[in-house]
C-alpha cells in the first residue's frame, strides 16, 4: 500500500458508485489489547462481504482521512485511513496503520465477493 | 529439565501461525530433534492480524497467503513435517460448532497416534481463538478410550498463570537450541517485527536487560490438562 493520495482515492471511490459492491469494513485496537496493552478491552468490528451500493462516495480531512459512502438509506463511515492501494484486480483497499505499521482500519471496495480463504481460493482453481 | 525423550508422535492444535511457536518453539524442537514426529493442526491463517510487517509489506487481502508461507518456513524450523490447515477463519473460531471442529482433530488423532497434544491451556488462551480451539481438542480426545488418549500440555496465556495453575507441570530450558527458536519465531515476519522490536532491542543492548529477556526466552512452561471423567 501507499500514502494516500486523495484524488486518486477519490477517483477510486467513485468509480464503484451507483454499482453492487462487496464490502470489508473493520477496525481494531488488536485482540491483546487489555492483555497486554493496557486498554480497557480489546475491541473489533468487521463485516466482510456486505453487498451495498452507495449513491455518493467522498474522502475529506487531512491525513488521516475520513470516508464517506451515502446510500439510499443509511451511511459508511471509516476514520483514520492512512494508505491506500488499487490491487490488480480493480479493488480498491483503504486501511490505517498506526507508527508501528499495525492495521487499526480498513475499508475496502470490490465487484467481487472478497475470499474468505486461501484455501478457498485453491479450491476455486482445482 | 533441559532435554526430552523421543515420543511416539507430538501433535501441535493452534488457532494461528505463530502459535505454535511463540512459547512453545523450543520444547518442539527438542522433541523433534529427539526424533519425535510432529504434526501440526492449524485452524486459521491468522487473516485478521493487524501486524502488517514493520514497515508494512502485507495488507489485509495479502496477508494470509504470506502468514502461510511463514507458517511453512516455521515449520521447517520446528522440524515438524506434517502441516495440516483447517481452513477456518481468524476471530470466527469460537462461532463454530465445537463438534465439528473436534471431528477434524478427532481424525488427526486417530491418524497420527499422538503420545502428546500441545494446546493452549482450556480457559486460560486469553484470546477466544486460542481457547476455541483448545475446547475442541479436548472435546476430541475425550472420545478416545482412555488408554490411547494423549497427554495435554497447555500454554497459559494469562499474566497470572501460576497463582490460578499452580506451578507448572513442566518446565523446560530450551537453551540448546535457542538458535533454532529465534528462527522459529523470526519466520513469523509479519507479526515477529510488531511484537517483539522491544525484545529485540533488549537484547541488543546487552548486559542484565539481555539476561533477563534471555531467561524468558530459554524457558518454557507447560500445565497438563487432565480430562475428569
Amino acid at each position: 500500500m501507499q500514502p494516500i493520495d486523495v484524488q486518486s482515492v477519490q477517483a477510486a471511490l467513485e468509480r464503484f458508485v451507483g454499482d453492487d459492491v462487496y464490502l470489508h469494513l473493520e477496525t481494531t485496537n488488536g485482540a491483546y489489547a487489555a492483555h497486554r496493552f493496557g486498554q480497557p478491552m480489546a475491541v473489533c468490528a468487521y463485516i466482510r462481504n456486505g453487498l451495498v451500493k452507495f449513491e455518493r462516495a467522498q474522502i475529506a480531512g487531512t491525513r488521516p482521512y475520513r470516508v464517506g459512502l451515502k446510500m439510499a438509506s443509511g451511511w459508511i463511515y471509516a476514520e483514520g485511513l492512512t494508505d491506500y492501494e488499487v490491487d490488480g484486480e480493480g479493488r480498491l483497499l483503504l486501511a490505517g496503520h498506526d507508527s508501528e505499521g499495525r492495521l487499526a482500519v480498513a475499508l475496502q471496495l470490490s465487484r467481487t465477493p472478497w475470499p474468505m480463504g486461501v484455501l478457498d481460493e485453491e479450491k476455486e482453481v482445482e | 529439565m533441559g532435554n526430552v525423550e523421543k515420543t511416539r508422535h507430538l501433535l501441535l492444535v493452534f488457532p494461528h501461525p505463530d502459535d505454535e511457536s511463540f512459547g512453545k518453539a523450543g520444547t518442539v524442537i527438542l522433541f523433534t530433534k529427539a526424533g519425535t514426529p510432529a504434526t501440526l493442526i492449524c485452524g486459521t491463517l491468522g487473516e485478521m492480524g493487524r501486524n502488517m510487517g514493520n514497515p508494512t509489506f502485507a495488507n489485509r487481502e495479502t496477508l494470509p497467503s504470506i502468514r502461510r508461507r511463514e507458517l511453512e518456513d516455521a515449520c521447517r524450523a520446528l522440524g515438524v513435517d506434517d502441516l495440516r490447515l483447517l481452513g477456518l477463519r481468524d476471530k470466527t473460531v469460537e462461532f463454530e460448532d465445537p463438534e465439528r471442529v473436534a471431528d477434524r482433530i478427532e481424525a488427526v488423532i486417530r491418524e497420527v497416534k499422538p503420545s502428546i497434544l500441545m494446546t493452549y491451556y482450556p480457559k486460560y488462551g486469553v484470546h477466544p481463538d486460542h481457547d476455541a480451539m483448545s475446547h475442541a481438542a479436548v472435546i476430541a480426545v475425550k472420545r478416545l478410550p482412555k488408554e490411547e488418549r494423549p497427554v495435554i500440555w497447555g500454554s497459559a496465556v494469562v499474566n497470572d498463570a501460576e497463582s490460578i495453575l499452580g506451578e507448572p507441570d513442566f518446565v523446560l530450558d530450551v537453551s540448546s537450541v535457542l538458535d533454532e527458536k529465534m528462527a522459529a519465531m523470526r519466520a513469523h515476519k509479519s507479526q515477529y517485527q510488531g511484537m517483539f522490536s522491544r525484545m529485540e532491542e533488549a537484547l541488543a543492548q546487552g548486559g542484565a536487560v539481555r539476561d533477563e529477556v534471555l531467561q524468558q526466552l530459554t524457558r518454557e512452561r507447560f500445565w497438563i490438562y487432565r480430562i475428569e471423567d
